[in-house]
């Protein structure tokens, strides 16, 4: 294939990924002209749903948006309608949030890392084929994941779509010993956690960087997760209130999640390898070591490592779930009280996948008069297509069915949930002759 | 003898909820030693679920090229049909979750799956009449099941 200059390349089936979507890359004489990553759902359904509803839902039904990250939904929904009420939930309140978002954090770094992702650097097709040799690996995986679950089910009543979260905190606050034994099992998960970094760190990459401005929240002192500043790694910062200002999100013809940029700068990166070069001064001891370790120290611009970033924030999601257990004093009341009144409010916390966005209009008698929803794979979404252009330009040579392959790899770097942004995915690569 | 029944899908999109909607209508039976859950498919999820059951009992929703709403597969664990990537509404593999399962020796002794053809899985809560006339029929046919084999 390689005297060919004119050609396409379409997928279309992108497994391992959460959903369904589209991939298509063309290429015209030697060059790629086009790259879209194709996103099929009315993204728009649940801001529609959540208008009329009273201010106490949306935590419940944005929670629905994603199975693999309800609590970040959850979190960013509690976050804006507190604010649209003047209310901060801050003490141990704040602290059982992050507890369960570190729940989940483990649980879907677990899953990505484990059967999703780690196949691609194995040469397995699949985690089916992984587990038949190494049974063991696999199970190490699911282990952690189980811990993370097990977080999700003690907080929030269940793993699915967690019942206990209301908009001022909780139904219910768990006593002390319920917590506690969790212990145990987060301390095998530490050393899991540890042992993932290493063996992530040890797959061969591919020499690729990215260069795109990179946007986390950053929460000076500790690494940003159920809250923080908006801040980019060069050196752009504005409150939360101000995102719909900075990121601004428009439609494009191929897709029905919208593509966001930031005003005036352009595409750019939310995720963990964001979260990573803003934040990583903040990490525990023991996942900075592990980073350094894994050769992290310096940063990290390679997607394709964004996996061994992961598993370092596995396992500082793990120290610092043991943290907050073994400091946690029961709060004298489960929530504090929210009380309706009309205005905007805004939130932002660190979904699994980057940075998630809401926004809620409140009318006097807590009706929800408008919602906006900006989730991390559709911020991603022109980065990815970006990091595809140059990737395939790269790798002309190679025949389409490894090329094809590399580049579902390329996407899964992203770890995107298009269940988020949309609900079906299916990836095409597609190749054509001109 | 402990049993789990899953409903996998979605109640936001209509059709896609049957599964849910059979698992909520089960809790109003008398239904001792089984668990009833929710779940959205994904692979680890499931086996999680299914760990400690002897019996697995799995409420999904399907799309084929031509559906007939409300027509109602019935598969168990040693059918060959089961495997493969079956035309389920959710990005996740049920066959990747059994063969997972069977790798790692963790498959209950007995799993069961019910797959409704659905037509509509556009947005929006509640089931289409056929649908909805499928669960119902599905929610005796489960009960009775159950009945007959975790109380036996």
């Amino acid at each position: 294939m390689t005297h060919r200059s004119d050609r396409a390349l379409r997928v279309e089936g992108l497994a391992r990924v959460e959903g369904e979507g589209g991939m298509r890359v063309r290429v015209v004489d030697g060059q790629v002209t086009d790259v879209q990553l194709q996103i099929y759902e009315p993204p728009r359904f649940f801001e529609g749903f959540l208008r009329g509803r009273r201010y106490t839902e949306p935590p419940d039904i944005t929670a629905r948006i994603c199975g693999i990250c309800p609590v970040a939904y959850q979190m960013s929904a509690c976050q804006a309608i507190e604010d649209a009420c003047g209310v901060e939930v801050g003490g141990t309140l704040a602290d059982l949030r992050r507890l369960l978002y570190c729940g989940e954090w483990i649980e879907s770094h677990a899953l990505h890392i484990y059967l999703l992702h780690a196949p691609d650097f194995l040469g397995y097709p699949g985690a089916v084929e992984l587990a038949r040799d190494h049974r063991d690996i696999v199970e190490r995986g699911l282990a952690l994941k189980k811990v993370g679950n097990e977080i999700l089910e003690v907080l929030g009543g269940r793993a699915i779509h967690p019942i206990n979260i209301k908009v001022g905190g909780f139904y219910r606050a768990p006593d002390p010993a319920t917590l506690a034994a969790l212990r145990p099992a987060l301390r095998r998960a530490r050393d899991d956690a540890l042992a993932t970094v290493s063996w992530v760190a040890g797959f061969d990459f591919p020499d690729f960087t990215h260069p795109h401005e990179m946007l986390a929240l950053v929460e000076p002192g500790r690494y940003a997760i159920e809250r923080g500043t908006p801040c980019t790694d060069r050196g752009l910062t504005f409150p939360v209130r101000e995102f719909e200002t900075y990121v601004r999100e428009e439609q494009v013809s191929h897709s029905t999640a919208l593509h966001a940029h930031l005003a005036g700068r352009g595409r750019y990166l939310t995720g963990p390898l964001a979260r990573f070069a803003l934040s990583r001064q903040w990490l525990s001891p023991l996942a900075a070591q592990a980073a350094a370790e894994a050769g992290l120290d310096g940063g990290c611009r390679n997607p394709f490592r964004s996996i061994v970033v992961r598993a370092v924030e596995l396992a500082y999601a793990v120290e610092e779930a043991l943290r907050l257990i073994e400091e946690y004093e029961p709060p004298t009341v489960s929530d504090v009280d929210v009380v309706a009144r009309a205005g905007r409010g805004y939130g932002a916390t660190e979904a699994p996948r980057g940075t998630l966005f809401h926004r809620y209009e409140l009318a006097g008698d807590g009706t929800v008069r408008s919602a906006r929803i900006v989730p991390p794979t559709s911020q991603n979404q022109a980065a990815i297509e970006d990091d595809l252009r140059r990737f395939v330009q790269d790798r002309l040579a190679l025949d389409d069915h490894r090329l094809t392959h590399e580049c579902e790899q390329a996407i899964r770097n992203y770890d995107p949930c298009i269940s988020c942004a949309t609900h079906f995915l299916d990836l095409s690569v597609e190749r054509e002759t001109t | 003898m402990s049993a789990v029944v899953i409903g996998v899908g979605n109640a936001y999109r209509r059709d896609d909820g049957v599964g849910p909607a059979v698992v909520a209508r089960l809790g109003s039976h008398q239904l001792p030693g089984v668990r009833l859950v929710d779940c959205d498919g994904e692979t680890g999820r499931l086996l999680e679920l299914w760990r400690d059951a002897d019996v697995v009992v799995i409420v999904d929703a399907v799309r084929v090229r031509h559906p007939q709403p409300g027509r109602v597969h019935r598969r168990s664990l040693d059918r060959p049909t089961f495997r493969g990537r079956p035309a389920s509404s959710h990005g996740a593999d049920l066959g990747d979750a059994v063969e997972l399962a069977r790798v790692l020796g963790r498959l209950p002794r007995l799993l069961l799956l019910y797959a409704v053809e659905v037509a509509d899985t556009s947005f929006g809560i509640g089931l289409s009449p056929a649908v909805d006339a499928a669960a119902d029929q599905l929610t005796t046919e489960v009960v009775a099941t159950l009945r007959a084999r975790v109380s036996a």
